[in-house]
């Protein structure tokens, strides 16, 4: 694990040679990008196509971009992409079939080469990245070789969202492992520059072309410093203690109801959501009839045909549905892959058109249980 | 990838339903457990999870049994001999055929419920002697409804299988069983203490099946039940046939009832 | 038939099962052992209820008759189990037609005397009662689940 007392620093003015030199090693670099009124996830070369000087305001419901009145290149939080959409891709050709007579043959897409490096990744996204793996990596060749070949420089950061609680979610704000760097951003009047933690040999590697001076120990400690900052910012917070048994025994909620007489099954929150898995798949002739193919798409739960089974859908109603996404995300997902499937991002209570919190909901169910002075077993 | 097999034979069975067998153009014949289930791919239409309903002990021909309600399960049953179709398996956990070793086995099913059982029935009349009484109870909507009745006939002549058999709606001329499944229990002789019992069939009736079973005194522990949700990878990633925790494809499509009692109870779960 | 003989045959029977010795001879003075052939009616819908009966052996269909299709079985009922209610409750007629659809051994019961006796001791009457309602009640269960038609559509149906 990296600490702060091996940190270096490189200035701002040469962090350009850092994305250069991922550039030359063959890397597609991807981080944020200000477009269409959002901070998303695209290609990048230059520092100068960061979002310099720009930060996010959001709540629940709302997401607003504003001008700062600095120059930091990473002086917002999280926007509507997740780094998902890189490694699970929206889109993604399964097989092709080519039917002859009454014969068909199968072929299947080769594992592209495409070796990605993350620009940006903040510690919420790096459990969202640890919680796909275990998802993924047993059962997606594709994804595993994206993973394997994917490297991080991951950001921490120095202030908080209004719909951030990763804090409570003991995921973040610092990052603490499963990147190659970690980059905390410090910036006042008189000085600019970034304390590098290394986190692996590769990126030890990677850095040895990239101008850097070891740090000293004030400046190390502007890392804990910013940290704290983030803390203290923190919009929302989640009561994740026993989150699991809570839900399991509270299916029957009438806060369900509550909060389906709002829901508008849009799927935003899935569409956003870094850890959100579910796919289905298309299988797709040309006009001939005799080439097919097979893709595996992004899909919702919040779908009605989601659950379609002869004869209707399992979850007819969005109470089901809205149920069975919050009950997926915080409770079913221990069972399945022995963690939570939120990492306290915010992003669904910013971009849900009603401003759902899923922070709220959790308290309202657990509030219901105290108000009442007994467990609803 | 879908491997391709080769329809040898059909044989309609009821009037929307129709059994395959296939041969894989390439490679071995499939091995499956008794329980187990196969996604089978139309070129160009789609793709859809079958129970194998064949013999485990004798893998080849592979057999599927299946009923047409949507598009590609219809085009499925319109297959004709020579054609081919896409078969990815097989998955899942099947019937527990060892658990069961040297109790007595109850084996409850409804309509279509027969395909995934067929191959458990098979199993255990293959070594009945592992076995201590063995009753199969199966529920069809009507005489014209009862799935594989020629063989069902076949395994009643035996003397150490006990066949009942009962429609929901009767016809004329038959005078068998009226009424549902879950009636027959009174009927089967049985000890609940020594009893597995297997059921599949529409999730109604595996429910108030399983309630007469425990008022008879079977453990839910010792029932199994067959689930179905809708699937797309069969593998456990796409998310689509959980049910509560579980996911129908790879913690299923059997299922021991006390592990999944909590979310039979949950309306829309 | 020997009043003993029908006592046994009582105390056997499901239905009976936890009745005092007592209320079982009271009962049993009521009782007679009867046999059907296959095709006889034990019953016609319409006619006085004056008795029902407790079935040792075979399988009776509880039929109703429709215009242009016959008679309908709409359930059957076999040993252990019990044919008619109606005799506990006024205009006391049978709503159903039951006929043996093989050779059936039943033990049938007097209606106006098994009443008489119940209301001479509420006891054994309340005893009967709770059994007959539970009867009713596994009946009504098992008809509506019939009623919900799980299977869906049917070959039979064009």
């Amino acid at each position: 694990m990296a600490s702060s007392q091996d940190a270096t620093i490189v200035n701002a003015e040469h962090l350009q040679e850092l994305l250069d030199v991922l550039g030359a090693e063959g890397f597609r670099l991807v981080g944020p990008r200000v477009r269409d009124g959002a901070i998303v996830y695209d290609d990048i070369r230059f520092v100068t196509e960061l979002p310099v000087g720009w930060t996010d305001e959001q709540e629940a419901g709302r997401y607003q971009l504003k001008k700062r009145n600095d120059a930091a290149f990473f002086g917002y939080v999280v926007g509507p992409h997740s780094w998902k959409k890189y490694l699970f891709p929206p889109q993604t050709l399964l097989w092709k079939a080519q039917r002859e007579g009454n014969a068909v043959r199968f072929v299947e897409t080769p594992t592209d080469d495409a070796k990605f490096a993350f620009l940006g990744v903040r510690s919420c996204e790096l459990h969202a990245l640890a919680v796909q793996d275990k998802v993924f990596m047993d059962v997606d060749g594709a994804y595993r070789a994206r993973r394997e070949r994917l490297f991080i420089v991951a950001v921490n950061c120095g202030m908080a969202g209004r719909t951030c609680f990763c804090a409570s979610m003991k995921t973040g704000p610092r990052a603490t492992s499963g990147f190659d760097l970690a980059l905390t951003e410090v910036l006042d009047d008189s000085r600019h520059y970034f304390v590098v933690e290394i986190g692996t040999p590769r990126g030890a590697e990677i850095m040895k072309n990239v101008p850097h001076a070891k740090a000293e120990a004030s400046q190390s400690a502007e890392v804990e410093r910013a940290s704290q900052r983030a803390v203290s910012q923190m919009g929302r917070s989640m009561d994740a203690g026993d989150l699991k048994e809570l839900l399991y025994r509270n299916y029957e909620h009438p806060r369900w109801d509550d909060v389906a007489s709002r829901c508008l099954t849009c799927a935003n929150c899935t569409l956003v959501c870094p850890t959100c898995f579910c796919s289905t798949v298309e299988d797709v002739t040309d006009l001939t009839g005799d080439h097919a193919e097979r893709w595996r798409k992004w899909d919702s739960c919040f779908t009605m045909d989601f659950s379609h089974l002869h004869g209707g859908s399992i979850r007819g109603s969005t109470k089901a549905r809205y149920r069975q996404w919050m009950t997926h995300k915080l409770a079913t997902w221990w069972d399945q892959f022995g963690t939570s499937g939120c990492v306290g991002c915010g992003r669904c209570i910013t971009w849900c058109p009603v401003g759902i919190d899923i922070t709220a909901e959790v308290a309202a169910i657990r509030g219901s249980e105290k108000k009442d002075g007994k467990r609803n077993d | 990838m879908p491997r391709v097999f080769k329809v040898r034979k059909t044989r309609r069975e009821l009037r929307d339903t129709v059994t395959l067998e296939l041969d894989p153009t390439e490679g071995l014949p499939l091995t499956f457990q008794a329980g187990q289930f196969n996604m089978l791919y139309v070129f160009g239409v789609g793709e859809v999870p079958i129970s194998i309903s064949g013999n485990p002990m004798e893998p080849a021909p592979l057999t599927h049994t299946v009923r047409a309600v949507g598009a590609v399960s219809a085009a499925i049953s319109g297959l004709k001999r020579q054609e081919v179709v896409g078969i990815r398996g097989p998955f899942g956990l099947g019937w527990p055929l060892e658990e069961a070793l040297g109790k007595d086995v109850m084996i409850i099913a409804g309509g279509i419920g027969m395909a995934p059982l067929r191959p458990a029935v098979c199993q255990i009349m293959a070594q009945r002697e592992r076995y201590g009484r063995v009753t199969l109870l199966v529920g069809a909507r009507t005489p014209d409804d009862l799935l594989y009745s020629a063989e069902l006939q076949k395994w009643r002549a035996r003397f150490d299988l006990e066949v009942l058999v009962t429609v929901d709606s009767a016809s004329n001329g038959w005078r068998g069983h009226v009424g549902v499944v879950t009636t027959l229990i009174a009927h089967a002789r049985f000890e609940p203490a020594e009893t597995v019992a297997m059921v599949c069939g529409p999730e109604v009736m595996m429910r108030f099946s399983v309630a007469e079973l425990r008022r008879r005194g079977v453990e839910s522990e010792n029932i199994y039940l067959s689930m179905e949700r809708n699937m797309k990878c069969a593998v456990g990633f796409c998310g689509h046939c959980q049910f509560g925790p579980t996911f129908v494809c790879k913690d299923g499509p059997v299922f021991n009832h006390s592990r999944i009692e909590p979310f039979l109870k949950v309306r829309e779960v | 038939m020997e009043k003993e003989t029908i006592d046994s045959l009582i105390a056997e029977h499901p239905f009976f099962k936890g009745l005092s010795d007592r209320y079982v001879k009271l009962i049993a003075g009521c009782g007679s052992n009867v046999r059907f052939n296959a095709g006889q009616y034990l019953c016609r819908e319409g006619e006085e209820a004056d008795r029902f009966y407790a079935i040792r052996h075979g399988k009776v269909g509880v039929e109703v008759f429709v215009p242009q299709r016959g008679p309908v079985t709409v359930q059957t009922v076999s040993e252990g189990e019990l044919v008619g209610w109606s005799w506990l409750f006024p205009p006391y007629r049978w709503q159903f037609d039951a006929r043996a659809l093989e050779i059936v051994r039943a033990t049938s019961f007097d209606g106006a005397c098994l009443r008489k006796k119940c209301d001479e001791d509420p006891a054994m009457g309340y005893e009967l009662m709770k059994r007959l309602a539970q009867v009713i009640s596994h009946r009504l269960e098992a008809t509506r689940l019939q009623l919900l038609d799980v299977y869906g559509p049917s070959s039979s149906r064009s």
